[in-house]
């Protein structure tokens, strides 16, 4: 499939019909979803009309936008008046959203057409898709293996060429996480570019909407799009620098990127290790100056993410209590019963935990001890940064996780090996800083029960652009705070060098 | 730090979060719980002497508008959305009296 900047230049010059592009995302849908389930709602009917709508605006000589005619998936807990709204969830199962979240609203506005909504951990709380009330994501490369998460299914679904862009949401690192363990482009805006009006609210103060592409430029093009002021959220930045393609393309010489110590984390895979560590060479050698730099608290980011985002999780899903919408118990007595039920039922077991988690930090005789003590270590978090970014270093670069994508079921048990998936992510959530995911190469790692004594645990890594292996392993910029065109442009030296951007998942 | 969570904790925070938990899920909750908030410690190593806690990223405060009215949904649409509603208002079971308590 072309990308979504081609596919839109050639609609709106008439060479290629809207129907033609849509009529092919949704075959490729048919052809590989039922094995990878990327997809829990799909339009075919709603999505092939609005594509002969834009054919014939088109036809009658009207422009329908910089996105014309490319198809386009929405991760589920972003609110769309097509079809449901489910969060991945038995709470919202049957739930019809009355509006549009304004992210969509002007997708729409810019002629993108939606073809269907995409899977997720329950109400975006995990790290690899097995979370959802509705079964489990496949990684496109490995079926055995997790898309990661939260948002899998639009990682999935730009990954296997179903669609060359989609909508995710981004509290810890749900959409660049993914897109490092699918082999694509995965963008977490500056807080506050991108309005969450109509983001199914999970922790406010961290929540963005993200972009997923097979390439920087088609993330920057629907970023574009999609940002800018709304009245409809009020922490929406009124800003008008939203020309996030402006940096696309330039030179790898003068780009200065800063590596942080914990970037080799005793967590981090001995392959991902090699991915990274060759993608540093290859940059230094096309001119890109590497410099090492401190961020003293960053290995302590996972900590206060997990009281943060809890604490801000168990407020903001306290709304599902059985009244206004979603589910409500059947058969109950009193109101009490209602709240109760209707909550122990309709919530996944990750999705109760959390809420369980956060309202015991924001607890009597808990709350300094635990939640106001995260807020001061996640200020200790953004002056790092600050200082970093305050030497001239244009971005930080890390792996994007510790290890390429694991086995399904691998790490169902244990939380906090799933937690430790966000070490390199959560910072720029906790700072509100822009940070991408860039597919840097691809790594070959044996199965976890597979490495036993006297075998060999030696990784076979590729150089960047190679072909060493069949699991992607993306690295990971962060970039100053309203800075996407200047981290994007990092992004697209990284995307040169490396020579891995752009490809589809093989069937 | 808070000592290690207990069962009892475990059941006072489900009641607080209106979560209705077993026996045997209590004990599991416990435990997952208790791992995550033994990791959580690692922050009493951070300095974090006289920095000011940090709730939100934006520097902006109070964003207002002109106070007009805008375009509603019609009551319909929010009755169509509430799982038992009637004449124009949400059904709940009885708020006052034995059924009351939330």
């Amino acid at each position: 499939m072309r990308s979504a900047g081609e596919i839109a230049n050639a609609v709106r010059a008439g060479e290629v019909s809207a129907e033609s592009v849509v009529r092919e995302s949704l075959d490729s849908i048919a052809a590989r979803d039922g094995e990878l389930r990327a997809f829990l709602q799909v339009f075919e009917t709603d999505a092939v009309a609005r594509a002969k709508a834009i054919d014939a605006m088109v036809a009658k000589g009207d422009d329908p936008g910089p996105l014309a005619g490319v198809p386009v998936a929405i991760k589920d807990n972003i609110c769309t008046v097509l079809g449901r709204t489910t969060c991945a969830s038995r709470m919202l199962e049957h739930y019809e959203s009355p509006y549009d979240a304004t992210a969509v609203t002007r997708l729409l506005d810019a002629g993108a057409v939606i073809v269907g909504k995409t899977n997720l951990d329950e109400f975006a709380m995990g790290s690899s898709c097995e979370h959802s009330a509705f079964g489990p994501t496949r990684n496109p490369w490995d079926a055995e293996r997790v898309p990661g998460g939260s948002s899998g299914g639009s990682a999935a679904a730009v990954a296997a060429g179903m669609v060359p862009v989609a909508l995710g949401s981004d509290t810890g690192g749900s959409v660049r996480q993914p897109a490092g363990l699918c082999g694509v482009v995965g963008v977490k805006p500056t807080y506050g570019r991108v309005s969450r009006y109509g983001l199914v609210a999970f922790a406010s103060s961290l929540d963005q909407i993200g972009v997923f592409a097979r390439t920087n430029a088609d993330a920057a093009l629907v970023l574009r799009v999609i940002s800018g002021a709304d009245e409809r959220d009020a922490t929406s930045a009124r800003r008008d620098d939203t020309a996030c393609d402006a940096g696309l393309g330039r030179d790898a010489a003068g780009l200065t990127l800063g590596v942080p110590s914990f970037a080799h984390d005793d967590a981090v895979s001995a392959e991902t290790r090699a991915v990274f560590d060759a993608t540093c060479e290859a940059l230094r050698a096309a001119g890109v100056e590497l410099v090492d730099v401190e961020l003293p608290h960053a290995s302590h980011g996972v900590a206060a993410y997990y009281i943060v985002a809890p604490a801000e999780a168990s407020s903001n899903l306290a709304r599902y209590d059985g009244v206004r919408y979603g589910r409500r118990a059947e058969g109950v007595n009193s109101l009490d019963e209602m709240y109760t039920r209707t909550r122990s039922e309709g919530f996944g077991h990750e999705v109760q935990r959390r809420i369980m988690l956060g309202t015991h930090v924001l607890s009597s005789g808990y709350h300094d001890a635990y939640y106001v003590n995260a807020l001061r270590v996640r200020r200790r978090i953004k002056q790092d940064y600050d200082a970093v970014f305050a030497r001239g270093i244009d971005a930080v670069l890390t792996p994007t996780s510790p290890s390429p994508a694991f086995g399904v079921g691998e790490k169902l048990d244990d939380p906090m090996a799933l937690y430790v998936e966000d070490l390199f992510t959560v910072g720029a959530n906790l700072a509100g800083l822009p940070a991408v995911s860039v597919p840097a190469g691809f790594a070959d790692p044996k199965r976890q029960e597979g490495v036993g004594e006297g075998e060999d645990p030696s990784p076979r890594p590729s150089p960047p652009g190679g072909e060493g292996g069949r699991l992607p392993v993306g690295v990971h910029l962060v970039g100053h705070a309203w800075g996407e065109a200047a981290l994007l442009g990092a992004a697209s030296v990284v995307e040169r060098v490396c020579g891995v951007s752009g490809r589809v998942a093989p069937a | 730090m808070p000592d290690e969570l207990s069962i009892e904790d475990v059941r006072k925070v489900a009641r607080l979060a209106r979560l209705a938990v077993s026996d045997a899920d209590a004990e599991r909750y416990r435990a997952e719980l208790a791992a995550v908030l033994g990791y959580i410690e690692r922050l009493g190593e951070v300095d974090v002497a006289g920095v000011e806690p940090m709730a939100h990223v934006a520097d902006a405060v109070n964003m207002l508008r002109d106070d007009e009215p805008g375009a509603a949904f019609d009551p319909s649409v929010v009755e169509k959305l509430a799982p038992e509603a009637a004449d124009g208002f949400i059904r709940v079971p009885k708020v006052l009296g034995e059924g009351g308590g939330a």
